[in-house]
Formats: C-alpha cells, sequence, structure tokens
C-alpha cells in the first residue's frame, strides 16, 4: 500500500562540508552538489585561510588546499562562487580567527556584484573559544578574540539581518572528549560569554538586545548514543529558553528558540570496516531529527570514509543521500514531536539539566568560561574525559564494532579502487595558488592598499568595529595573511594551556595496570642501557591544530616514564628539528592530521640529517593512507600510527622497541 | 650489552669553545649519560673545558619563584632583550618529575612558553626533568650550565621554587632571582621561610595588575634588604609585566650591575669555585656515599685539594673518583683475603 503523502514539515537545510585544492574546483564541486538537491553550501576552508597565513608563507608550506579551499584575496572569493547568486544562497562557513575577514570577503563581493548585504544569509562559525579549547586554529589571544566576534554580531545585527554571525560550538568539544553535560555547560557558558561582551560594548539599544539573542545560533555534535543524544538536545532547547528569558530577558517565546546546525560526530568513525561508519552516521542523524521540537536547522553528514582520508564527490553524495531518505522517503516530517510525553525521555532530559547546571554554576564560579580557560580547568576536565573514554574503549568496557571486537571481516570491495577509496588533492594546488596571489598582488592598488590597512589597524587600536575597514580591505585587495598580520601585530599572539600542562592523576588514565607497570620497567631499563632516561620530542609541525592526539601520546609516554618535550602546536620542521637536537631525544613523534604528512614529515627528515641527526628514530601519527605510510617507511619514517592504532600500551611497546632497535639493542618480547 | 656511541670528550670540548650547535648538544648529553664509559667521559671534558675563563666570564643566572608567577614568560622575555642587544642566551629550564613507583616521567613544557617563534641560532634551551632530587635541582644541572658558560653569553637556569630548589640554584647561580606572584598567599609563605635570604634580585611579575602588585612589591622590599646580609648589595625589587613587556630593561641592567658587583668585590671566582666544589662534594657523596667521602680523607681535606686546584676541579674529581674506586676494590679483595 502506498500512503498518501499527507502535509509534511518542511526539511531542514542539507550541506556538505566541502572544499579544496582551489577556489575554482571548489566551485565546481559546488555547482555539482547543488544540483544533486544539497540546499545550501558549507565552506571547508585551508589551514593558512583558517590561521591568518598568505599561501606563500613559510608556515604555510604543506599546508594550501590541504582541508579546505585557500582565499587569499575577493579575487578568490569571487570565483568559489562563481554563478552562484549570493543573495538566493545560505552559505555556511567554517571559520574562528579569521571570521570577520572572510564575512568581509563575502560582503565585499556581495558589493561589488551590487547586491543588497540585507539579502545575504548564512552562518560564520566564528566561536574562538572552543578554539582554545579543540581544533587550535586560534591567532589572537581570548580578549581580542571575544571583541572581533562582538564586533561582526553588532554589525551583523544592523547591516546583515539574516546573518547567523556566530554558530556557538559543542561540537568540537565532543570531538575533545566532552560528555553530554560538558557539552551542554561548556557551551552555554560561552554563549553567555559572548552575550555579556556584546551587552557591554554598548552598541546595541537594550530595546534591541533581544534579536541579538535570536540571532545566536549553536553548532552542535551527535554521537552515537543517539537515544542520550536526542535527549541532549531537548535538554539544550529547555535550557536556552530559561537563559534567555531569565538573563537576558527576551520575551518572546519566538527569539528564545535554541536554533542548531549539526555535524555528526567523527570521533566514533573508525578506519577498521570503514563501511559500519554508514550506520552509524544514520543513527547519529536520528539523534537530531527525531524530536521535532528540537530538531536542528541545517545538518551536514560525514563520509564513510573520514577516518581514512578526505572524502571524494561520491562519498558526499552518499552522505547527502542519506538525509534525502530520511527527510523525503520516512514519515517522520509528517508528524508532530514523537517524543513528548514519553517520561522515559523526560526523566534523562531533568537528570542532563541537573548536571549541565552544576557544572555551568562550577564554571561562572571560577570567573567564566574565559578564566576557567586561562586556568586550564576546561582543558584538564576534557582532557580527563577523553582519557576515560580512551581507557574504556582498551578495555573493552566500551565496544566499537571491527575495533575491539568482531574484528574478523572479509576483504571490502569498497576499499579496493586504485584511487585508496580516498579523495587526492592537486598536488599543484600550493603552487598555483601562490602564483594566483602573487599576480593578485601586483594587480592592485598599493595606495588603496595601505590606507585600507591602517584604517584597519587603527580601528584595532581604537575599539572602533572593525568590520567596516575591514570590507574596505577586501574591496582594496588586501590578502589574507596580510589582515592576520595587521590584528597580530595589534593584538599579539596566544598561546592557551596544552592539555598536558596539566598534571593528570595517573590512576585515572592508565588502563591496564599491569601492561602499565610492564611499560615502565621495558622505559627505565632501556634508558638504564642508553645512559640515561628516555626523552621524547612530541611536535605538530604545520598548522592543524587538532592537538588531542599528540597531547594523548605526551601524556600516556610521561606515564610510563619518558621524559617528553612538548612543543605544542604550528611548527615549522626547521623548529621541530632544532628542538630535538637542542634537547637530545631519542625519538621525534609527529602528529599531523591536515593531510600535508608527506610534504612535512620528509621536510622534519631533511631538517634533521642537516643536522646530523639521521640516526634519530621518526615515528608519525595521524589519518594516513596505508599507500602514503608506505612512502613515508621508505623515506624512513620507523613507524605509522593510524586512528585503528587506538591502543596507548601497545603505541609505547613499540616506540621502546623501535628505540631500542636503533641503538643496536634487542627488540623485547611482546607484553601480555 | 650494545656499544652506545660516545663522543671524543677532548674535540667535543672544542667545538664547544668554537659555539658549535651539535657540539653543545651532544655535550649535554654526554653530561646526563650515567654509563660508566660516559661518565669517565664527562669528567674529561669538563676538565678541557674548564680554567680561568670559567671563574671570570659569562654570566650565570638563576631563576626561580611559586608556580604560576610566569617565569617563563618573564624568561622569554628577558631573552627577547638580550638578543636585541647581540648577547648569546643558553637556557635550562628544569621541571617536576613523578614520583619513581609512578614511573619517574616528566612533561617539559617549558620551551613552548620560552622559545620565540622565530628561528634564532643564538639562543638554546635544554628542558630537563629534576629527577626526583626531593624537590632539589637534578644533579646534572651544574655541570651542563657550566658546559653552556663556555659558549654563551648568558646562561639562565629557570626553575619552579619549592623551599629546597632556592638552596640548591644559590649554589648554581652567580645571580638569583625570584619571581613574585601578585597577590598571591606564596609571597607571604616566602617571607616567612627564611629563604629570602637567597636572591639577589626580586622581581613581582605581572604589574599590570595595579594596586596588588605594588603591595607585594613594598612587602618584599621591606624583608629583602636585611642589614646582616651582603654588603654593597641593595636588593632591588622591580615592578615587571611580561605580558605587556613593561619593566624588562631596568630590570635587567640590575642583573648587570649584579655581576658587576660580584667582579669588582672579588666574589665571582671565589663564588663560582665553591660552587665547583659543592657540586663535586655531591657528586662524591652520591656515588660513593659518607663511606667514600671519608675514603677520600674527609669533607675538610676534598676541599683543601679542591681549593689548591681551582681552574680544574673536575681533573682532581677524577683523581679522587679513581682513588676511592681503588680504595673500594682493594677493600673488597682484602676482605676476600681474610675470609
Amino acid at each position: 500500500m502506498v500512503a498518501v503523502q499527507k502535509k509534511r514539515d518542511q526539511p531542514w537545510l542539507m550541506r556538505t562540508y566541502s572544499g579544496h585544492s582551489s577556489a575554482k574546483a571548489s566551485n565546481a564541486l559546488y555547482r555539482t552538489n547543488l544540483a544533486k538537491g544539497q540546499t545550501g553550501l558549507s565552506v571547508a576552508f585551508d589551514l593558512p585561510t583558517q590561521t591568518g597565513y598568505d599561501a606563500d608563507s613559510p608556515l604555510a608550506r604543506g599546508e594550501v588546499g590541504k582541508v579546505g579551499v585557500p582565499i587569499s584575496s575577493i579575487e578568490d572569493m569571487d570565483q568559489l562562487f562563481d554563478q552562484i547568486p549570493l543573495d538566493q544562497m545560505n552559505t555556511s562557513m567554517t571559520i574562528n580567527a579569521t571570521a570577520a575577514w572572510l564575512l568581509s570577503l563575502y560582503i565585499g563581493l556581495a558589493q561589488r556584484r551590487g547586491i543588497d548585504a540585507k539579502k545575504l544569509s548564512g552562518t560564520t562559525q566564528n566561536d574562538i573559544i572552543k578554539e582554545y579549547l579543540s581544533r587550535g586554529t586560534y591567532i589572537y589571544p581570548p580578549g581580542p578574540s571575544m571583541r572581533l566576534i562582538a564586533d561582526t554580531i553588532n554589525y551583523t545585527v544592523k547591516q546583515v539581518p539574516k546573518w547567523n554571525p556566530t554558530n556557538i560550538c559543542s561540537y568540537h568539544l565532543q570531538e575533545a572528549g566532552a560528555t553530554p553535560v560538558q557539552e551542554l555547560a561548556y557551551a552555554l557558558c560561552t554563549a553567555m560569554a559572548v552575550l555579556d561582551r556584546v551587552k557591554a560594548s554598548g552598541e546595541i539599544e537594550p530595546a534591541a538586545f533581544p534579536q541579538v539573542v535570536e540571532r545566536m545560533s549553536f553548532f552542535v555534535n551527535a554521537g552515537i548514543r543517539f537515544v542520550e543524544e536526542c535527549c541532549k538536545l531537548r535538554a539544550f532547547g529547555e535550557m536556552w529558553d530559561e537563559l534567555a528569558l531569565t538573563r537576558y530577558k527576551v520575551e518572546d517565546p519566538k527569539l528564545r528558540r535554541f536554533r542548531y546546525g549539526v555535524q555528526v560526530n567523527s570521533l566514533g568513525l573508525t578506519e577498521p570496516q570503514p563501511e559500519n561508519n554508514v550506520q552509524r552516521i544514520v543513527l547519529e542523524m536520528l539523534a537530531v531529527v527525531l524530536s521535532k521540537g528540537a530538531r536542528a536547522r541545517a545538518i551536514q553528514l560525514p563520509a564513510w570514509n573520514e577516518a581514512m582520508g578526505l572524502p571524494r564527490p561520491w562519498d558526499q553524495q552518499w552522505a547527502l543521500r542519506m538525509q534525502q531518505v530520511v527527510a523525503f522517503e520516512t514519515d517522520l516530517l509528517e508528524y508532530e514531536d514523537i517524543l513528548d510525553g514519553s517520561p522515559v525521555i523526560a526523566a534523562k532530559v531533568r537528570e542532563l539539566i541537573a548536571g549541565a547546571r552544576t557544572e555551568i554554576d562550577n564554571v561562572e564560579a571560577q570567573g567564566g568560561i574565559i578564566a576557567a580557560i586561562e586556568s586550564g580547568y576546561i582543558k584538564r576536565e576534557l582532557v580527563g574525559s577523553h582519557m576515560n573514554r580512551l581507557r574504556a574503549i582498551e578495555s573493552g568496557d566500551l565496544k566499537i564494532i571491527g575495533v575491539n571486537c568482531f574484528q574478523e571481516t572479509a576483504v571490502s570491495p569498497l576499499t579496493l579502487g586504485s584511487d585508496g577509496a580516498i579523495m587526492k588533492t592537486n598536488p599543484a594546488a600550493e603552487r598555483e595558488q601562490i602564483e594566483r596571489l602573487q599576480a593578485q598582488r601586483k594587480n592592485r592598488n598599493a595606495d588603496d592598499v595601505r590606507a585600507a590597512l591602517q584604517g584597519l589597524a587603527d580601528a584595532a587600536r581604537s575599539g572602533e568595529n572593525i568590520m567596516p575597514s575591514s570590507i574596505r580591505c577586501a574591496l582594496a585587495g588586501v590578502s589574507t595573511g596580510e589582515w592576520g598580520d595587521s590584528l597580530r601585530a595589534v593584538f599579539g599572539e596566544f598561546r592557551p594551556p596544552t592539555g598536558i600542562d596539566i598534571a593528570i592523576d595517573s590512576r585515572e588514565v592508565l588502563g591496564k595496570r599491569d601492561q602499565v607497570t610492564d611499560l615502565r620497567a621495558r622505559v627505565a631499563s632501556t634508558g638504564a642501557a642508553l645512559g640515561r632516561p628516555l626523552k621524547l620530542l612530541v611536535g605538530k609541525p604545520g598548522l592543524d591544530g587538532h592537538s588531542n592526539g599528540a597531547e594523548q601520546v605526551a601524556v600516556k609516554a610521561r606515564d610510563v616514564g619518558f621524559e617528553v618535550v612538548y612543543d605544542g602546536i604550528r611548527l615549522t620542521p626547521q623548529q621541530i628539528a632544532q628542538a630535538a637536537q637542542e634537547e637530545g631525544v631519542h625519538m621525534v613523534g609527529l602528529s599531523i592530521l591536515s593531510g600535508s604528512h608527506m610534504e612535512l614529515v620528509e621536510s622534519v627528515l631533511q631538517e634533521l640529517r642537516l643536522r646530523d641527526l639521521a640516526n634519530v628514530p621518526v615515528i608519525a601519527g595521524g589519518i594516513i593512507p596505508p599507500e602514503d605510510a608506505e612512502k613515508l617507511t621508505s623515506l624512513g619514517v620507523r613507524a605509522v600510527y593510524t586512528p585503528k592504532d587506538f591502543n596507548l600500551n601497545t603505541i609505547m611497546e613499540d616506540m621502546v622497541n623501535v628505540i631500542r632497535e636503533c641503538n643496536g639493542l634487542e627488540r623485547l618480547p611482546a607484553m601480555n | 650489552m650494545t656499544e652506545v656511541k660516545l663522543p671524543d670528550p677532548e674535540q667535543l670540548a672544542s667545538g664547544i669553545l668554537r659555539g658549535e650547535r651539535a657540539a653543545v648538544a651532544s655535550g649535554l648529553n654526554l653530561l646526563d649519560n650515567k654509563l660508566a664509559a660516559a661518565r669517565d667521559r664527562s669528567a674529561r671534558l669538563l676538565a678541557s673545558l674548564s680554567g680561568e675563563r670559567w671563574l671570570n666570564d659569562g654570566h650565570l643566572i638563576g631563576v626561580t619563584g611559586p608556580p604560576g608567577a610566569g617565569k617563563s614568560s618573564l624568561v622569554a622575555a628577558m631573552i627577547r632583550e638580550w638578543r636585541l642587544a647581540g648577547r648569546t642566551v643558553g637556557v635550562l629550564a628544569v621541571d617536576p618529575s613523578s614520583r619513581p613507583e609512578l614511573g619517574g616521567g616528566a612533561l617539559l613544557g617549558d620551551r613552548i612558553r620560552i622559545k620565540n617563534s622565530s628561528y634564532d641560532e643564538g639562543l638554546f634551551i635544554r628542558s630537563l626533568a629534576n629527577r626526583s632530587q626531593l624537590g632539589g635541582v637534578a644533579t646534572e644541572v651544574w655541570p651542563m650550565s657550566w658546559l653552556m658558560l663556555g659558549c654563551f653569553d648568558i646562561v639562565v637556569i629557570e626553575t619552579v621554587g619549592v623551599g629546597q630548589t632556592e638552596i640548591d640554584i644559590a649554589e648554581i647561580g652567580d645571580t638569583v632571582c625570584y619571581v613574585a606572584q601578585p597577590a598571591s598567599g606564596d609571597t607571604i609563605q616566602y617571607l616567612k621561610s627564611g629563604i629570602i635570604e637567597i636572591p639577589d634580585i626580586f622581581a613581582v611579575n605581572k604589574a599590570d595588575l595595579g594596586a596588588a602588585a605594588h603591595k607585594t612589591a613594598s612587602e618584599l622590599g621591606r624583608s629583602a634588604s636585611r642589614p646582616d646580609r651582603r654588603e654593597g648589595w641593595d636588593y632591588p625589587v622591580c615592578l615587571v609585566s611580561a605580558t605587556t613587556h613593561t619593566g624588562i630593561k631596568p630590570f635587567l641592567d640590575h642583573f648587570d650591575r649584579h655581576r658587576s658587583f660580584l667582579t669588582d668585590a672579588g666574589l665571582l671566582g671565589k663564588l663560582r669555585s665553591r660552587h665547583q666544589s659543592a657540586w663535586v662534594m655531591r657528586l662524591l657523596k652520591e656515588e660513593f656515599g659518607t663511606f667514600g667521602l671519608e675514603l677520600a680523607g674527609g669533607h675538610g681535606i676534598i676541599d683543601q685539594r679542591l681549593s689548591e686546584n681551582r681552574c680544574n676541579q673536575f681533573a682532581e674529581y677524577e683523581r679522587m673518583r679513581m682513588h676511592i674506586l681503588s680504595r673500594f676494590t682493594s677493600g673488597k679483595s682484602s676482605s676476600n683475603s681474610t675470609r
């Protein structure tokens, strides 16, 4: 029987997070995706664009066009949206430290095309707070960062009223290990910090403040425990409504609605048996669509092969089709909220709200989210939660199919293709982008550029809203690096506490006790045989700021007895080799998740050879496809670890053996 | 047992004196190495590096203070000034180790806070774990700082101050600086502890906090200049801010002034020679215990022999070591023969 379709709710905005190589290649991809039924765009920027460097900066080496599209100036923005009508598009930009700049380029482009800014709709992520905790693409210290957020809000509320100027992100907190209660608490604390800052700026009339509250939107994660996740979103809605009413006196309930977009969980996607990720993604999406009252406004789904590398257009199409099947084939959109009235759901929501309130009070008592970040409290809590999760996976208490149980598998035809089942970015992209940028620099009026940059620096110093002068910069042809450097000169640069500054109680994080005792003995005896304690350098070359993996390895290595030098993120290969020399380490561990592992690891090896340190073993970890891993090994890398190597004890055991082999000692027998 | 490749100490010494970074790094590794063969070479390395210069040249600076006072940021600001003035800097950053029963590992995170982002040939940073020296400074810090003195204008030793550390740092540095944190109970505890006798210069960091910083500075100022302390030195208290980079230059002038004071008063050579003796004693005791020291003739005799050879105490150390070792082995064989 075919049911006659009843009146259905409008589905959410469907997007795919994408962008790579160049503005031209990404534009082609966007137009294909729109033709396939995607209803909005979600732009992924490369790391130099996200961290305010030009493509020809030494720090950008190997990173241009890797994790997203490089946007160096308004000309790139123009090409990215070639034949895409800005006034009819809903564009989401995952951009934070340089959000004010990319938004200025977008507004500047609209102006150049004669489009009224009031017609632009979309979102800039622009939550710089969570960059300090996860993701790591911050540039400036918290004070100026909060000001940049407030400036974009103050500007858009008046000039670009359909824009969502900031997306408070709990997404990345979950990726960094947050529990649902922590996600709720820290996201709401961040929202309060932002709203309080906007209020304090005095740029908005008190009567207009409810409009500011209304423009606040959220970017949320959804993990595989989809019942709890669904309750989390209902809890978010209730808590936001209450907060808007009591703290910000928003009387109109429509302006208090919790509006959010979603990318479902990447942390739980697996490299072994990657086809299982399909059902994980679909179940995670259920969490954010099931309950009508707490349904997402926009959804982007990861692809099944995300733990292996960048997805290809076909992989992204599959992710889009998952959304379309749920929205158009199932009967979900024909009903009111199907969870209303369930006592089980209501009880769970109450439990989450109670937990989140306690944690919010705790953070507020410490002086709010910024103070709690600067003191290292939040990072410590997140690293602690993440280590608990890893320990549960190691012990088997947390089951992950294909990873720590049911590992046996037939050969998957999905991964057999000659492309390794992942997307290859254009290897010439970096060179081409540099040429494009250098040509563009010659083509602009130097006086206009100088005047625009002067205006920007003046605004930064005086406290005047940064947006008008940034838009002038955009129109004058200023580059992303020039904008970033001008503000760096005024605001300074920031390095927040890393997770490892914080001594973590070893009893909490160690995992299997007998193995740890064994590992400590191995580290100690190997150190004794070599004459001094084993010393490890953990380095993150390039611009990628995802430091969780590096921090876990550093903490674990410390716990089994290594002396660990951790140098933080954004290092050049030269700095890493120099540190290896000055510190006299027995091993260098590199962590790279941006896909630029080939260039960066090769440069580090070369820099080490230049310093006569070719005998210091180098290991690498990250999202590294098997054929790249083979190439790295042939270049001299002693071991490559990927997401399938989830057991830190095994990695430690292996690291000790690599050090032993490189120093003429025998390997130790396998641990029990 | 494997052959761990060890460098030739004499060649290494000439490389270090020429300021070759690779030689400095490899010399530090050698001084850290506990293998018997390495200890012999370490003693030879120190012997070939030492001389008059080690009693007169360069500036050894100890920086200490409670956790969270912003020592690393302040050291970074100091380095920036020194480098602008063209002076080369070596840093030993000491961090705590976990207890031996918890694996004895350490996270060394100072480098990230000290380092400027750009590459700099005139700056060398080595991080070091204190290896559970009961709160004090690892024994390796002494020779490592002397090695650095062989090729850098200024050598800074940065440690977290927890009682014993201050006492140790006073046995290493020519000039000791205490970094205080405004508005914290630490300073009061510090004033009470009597360790305030040790530092030559006080810095109150985070001067941008305003009144709280001034209050701490005046508390320190009142207690620091006590009449029973070293004559002719004024124990300055400086308000500085590493974040806003204010007060750094006048603060650094005090270091130069203190060094001139030591030289003019004829104290520098004596101080260093005393520090070297203290370390040799510490090392002998660590290796052979009180009984071993007695075998070498006891404190008095050792002190005398070291002071007779002030320019090269390490050759003397090596001779004493050999002597004790031979007494141990002969004692052992004699006990065997009586059996």
